[in-house]
């Protein structure tokens, strides 16, 4: 006889039973795609998201494109790619904060922080719990021996100074250089270590202390001393995507006709917004997205992010590098996964063909001449020139 | 010389503006409005929309730009502003709101306009260049357009009934209420007048200065400072404490500029010491 109690006991019983089922089917999916967690600690929120959002959308993009197509196969595992993001807010506080939640989530490789004293601050904590990161920040003791986490993720600017200055001396004329940076850390060590190089060539420095407040919108004051020294040409020290080209259109509405220049990765759509045909001319640093150089996976990855989020930024042409470092590196050593002392031995050998750039170029690691070991991601020194709302290829140089 | 006082004075236009809102809500609510830098680059990127991405006239944009802030100014105080400052009897209360409002407009704006910096096409091309002082005409069209507004607002808030009213309120919010004047009505319009000036002044810059989402704060930080100099809640004030910053920027950034970023220290040393002297900054009481 079915009355109220067994009725009660069979739905208990089928209720179980489905969730032993699905645990069972849970635990056999997870046999058979394990998940390869990654972190990012960097800034997407307030003034500088641009630099964070660029990367953690490059991780995102180049993710999601991998787990759709089924992985990535290391060793004799099968692993989806988990993206594992914190916002720092450009926060050297929160910076640790995060780093400290990748270590509690057991993440071994973390992108990121996008600045030095972030860079800084996380090193302890990576170091003690055995995270290899890949900041974009320039102090060269994060590098340098008896440093040995922290891998720098793009072309510093003491390494694509001198090329520009150089190749700009030999073949523009430029005699007289005049720096201009944000009165933070990032922009100020860049500025001195480029009025170092800027001297080294033998240039005449005519402006090497001003700056202005990052978060300042317009630059016209800050300008007009500096226009009035004519300069053959004005670097734009450590300078944020959203300032260049501010800086630019007050500079050149100012009267000034020279030459103007970066270090740091720049968005065409940005300039071309904020200082439309005065950007022409505008000289920075790219990565791998200029039609001369680009490969079909460079421009399907394009496509997919801006499929992904509605938009592209230039800056990731770089920031598709790290990710990619990683895997390839896993892929290199599988014993890396969970052992960062492995990474760090096959970093010394490793060598893997470059997806992203058309011919024979090589994912590499690099550094030995800044950092004394291999502590950088090889990525393409491209020196772009803006012009009508695209970068071309001006010369492309390499780090060792 | 001259360029530093003309570059003064275009500044000072421009932060005039960017006060007026702030102090106008300041003085009859006694809120201070986090979310004031907020407005501004929503209404910045309102303009960018309609004008940059649309293609409609920079008229239609800025109209865009004052009615949209307007209406969310509105619904703010009659939602939230009203409600927190009838059952709240601590005056923090409404900062505490004000500064989750500018929070949460900061992660609305990223989510819908995303991290890039944004501009607009010249509203006017070419630049002037006469008597040692070189100016783009677009620049000078936004800063005649600032001081028309301002023009518009001191004198509709010293002849109209509405701010009239707005003005009695400021004064003594219990005696306007026992001459009848309506209290709910009047701060709701304050405070979307308030929204809608930001609003204004976003989308008028965006055409100079552009826009990108992580710049309300430093925006609110640089009205709050200007409101300080001439007193909060009086729009003499807001308008002497514009151009006060504005001039000390530009004199500042050039004589001082062989000492590296010194300018501001040496503005807040000296409003610090301002405001010991007179703590509530030039002008004193609200529309005294």
């Amino acid at each position: 006889m079915i009355n109220r109690r067994s009725t009660l006991k069979s739905m208990a019983l089928g209720a179980v039973s489905t969730l032993a089922l699905a645990a069972l089917g849970i635990s056999s999916a997870q046999a058979e795609n394990k998940e390869l967690k990654i972190g990012f600690v960097g800034v997407t929120s307030g003034p500088a998201a641009a630099w964070g959002t660029s990367n953690v959308r490059s991780m995102q993009t180049r993710a999601a494109w991998i787990n759709e197509t089924g992985g990535v196969k290391i060793g004799n595992d099968t692993y989806k790619i988990n993206i594992v993001t914190f916002d720092d807010q450009k926060d050297p506080k929160r910076a640790i904060a995060g780093m400290e939640k990748m270590a509690q989530e057991g993440v071994h490789y973390v992108v990121g922080p996008n600045v030095d004293d972030g860079a800084a601050a996380v090193r302890p904590v990576a170091e003690a719990n055995g995270i290899i990161y890949f900041p974009y920040a320039f102090p060269k003791a994060l590098y340098q021996k008896p440093a040995s986490n922290a891998v720098l993720g793009m072309i510093a600017n003491y390494q694509s100074g001198p090329a520009i200055y150089k190749y700009l001396k030999e073949n523009k004329g430029v005699k007289k250089i005049a720096f201009v940076a944000a009165n933070e850390s990032d922009p100020l060590s860049q500025r001195d270590s480029g009025v170092e190089a800027a001297k080294a060539l033998g240039l005449e420095v005519v402006a090497q202390n001003d700056t202005y407040q990052n978060d300042t919108r317009d630059f016209t004051p800050v300008l007009t001393p500096i226009v009035a020294l004519k300069p053959d040409l004005l670097v734009l020290s450590g300078v944020a995507p959203a300032n260049a080209p501010l800086l630019i259109r007050a500079a050149r509405e100012l009267g000034y006709e020279g030459l103007i220049s970066t270090e740091t990765a720049q968005d065409a759509k940005v300039l071309e917004e904020g200082a439309g045909e005065y950007a022409n001319g505008f000289i920075s640093v790219g990565g791998a997205s200029t039609p001369e150089i680009a490969s079909d996976a460079m421009k399907e990855f394009v496509a997919r992010y801006t499929k992904m989020f509605g938009e592209y930024n230039d800056e990731s042409n770089t920031k598709v590098y790290a990710l990619e470092y990683i895997i390839e590196t896993l892929k290199a050593n599988p014993a890396a996964i969970n052992d960062v002392a492995e990474f760090k031995k096959t970093m010394d050998t490793f060598s893997a063909p470059n997806p992203f750039l058309k011919g024979d170029a090589k994912l590499s690691y690099v550094g030995m001449t800044s950092f004394g070991q291999k502590r950088q991601l090889s990525v393409p020194m491209v020196v772009n020139e803006y012009k009508d709302g695209a970068f071309q290829t001006l010369f492309v140089g390499s780090v060792d | 010389m001259e360029q530093v006082i003309a570059n003064g004075l275009y500044l000072g236009a421009q932060y005039a503006l960017i006060a007026l809102g702030l102090t106008l809500i300041f003085a009859l609510m006694n809120v201070l409005n986090f979310a004031h830098g907020q407005m501004y680059v929503l209404g910045g990127f309102i303009t960018y929309t309609v004008y940059g991405q649309l293609g409609l006239p920079f008229v239609v944009a800025l109209l865009a730009s004052g009615v949209t802030l307007a209406v969310i100014g509105a619904l703010m105080e009659k939602f939230l502003f009203r409600t927190v400052i009838r059952r709240s009897h601590r005056e923090e209360s409404t900062m505490l709101l004000a500064a989750a409002t500018a929070f949460f407009f900061d992660a609305v704006i990223l989510l819908l306009f995303g991290e890039k910096q944004r501009g607009v096409p010249k509203i006017v091309k070419g630049v002037f260049n006469e008597a040692g002082i070189i100016m783009p005409y677009d620049r000078m069209v936004v800063g005649v357009l600032a001081i028309v507004f301002i023009a518009a607002f001191v004198l509709y808030m010293q002849y109209s009934r509405v701010g009239r009213a707005m003005r009695a309120l400021a004064q003594d919010r219990v005696a306007a209420q026992l001459m009848g004047v309506r209290v709910d009505r009047y701060s709701m319009i304050g405070f979307a007048m308030g929204a809608m000036l930001a609003g204004v002044v976003g989308g008028l810059l965006v055409t100079i200065t552009g826009v990108n989402s992580g710049i309300g704060g430093p925006i609110s930080i640089k009205a709050f400072l200007m409101v300080m100099i001439g007193g909060a809640g009086v729009v003499g004030g807001a308008i002497a404490g514009g151009f006060i910053l504005g001039m000390m920027e530009s004199v500042g950034l050039t004589v001082l500029r062989e000492y590296g970023d010194i300018t501001y220290l040496v503005i807040f040393a000296a409003l610090m010491v301002f405001l010991s002297i007179r703590p509530n900054g030039l002008m004193g009481k609200p529309w005294g």
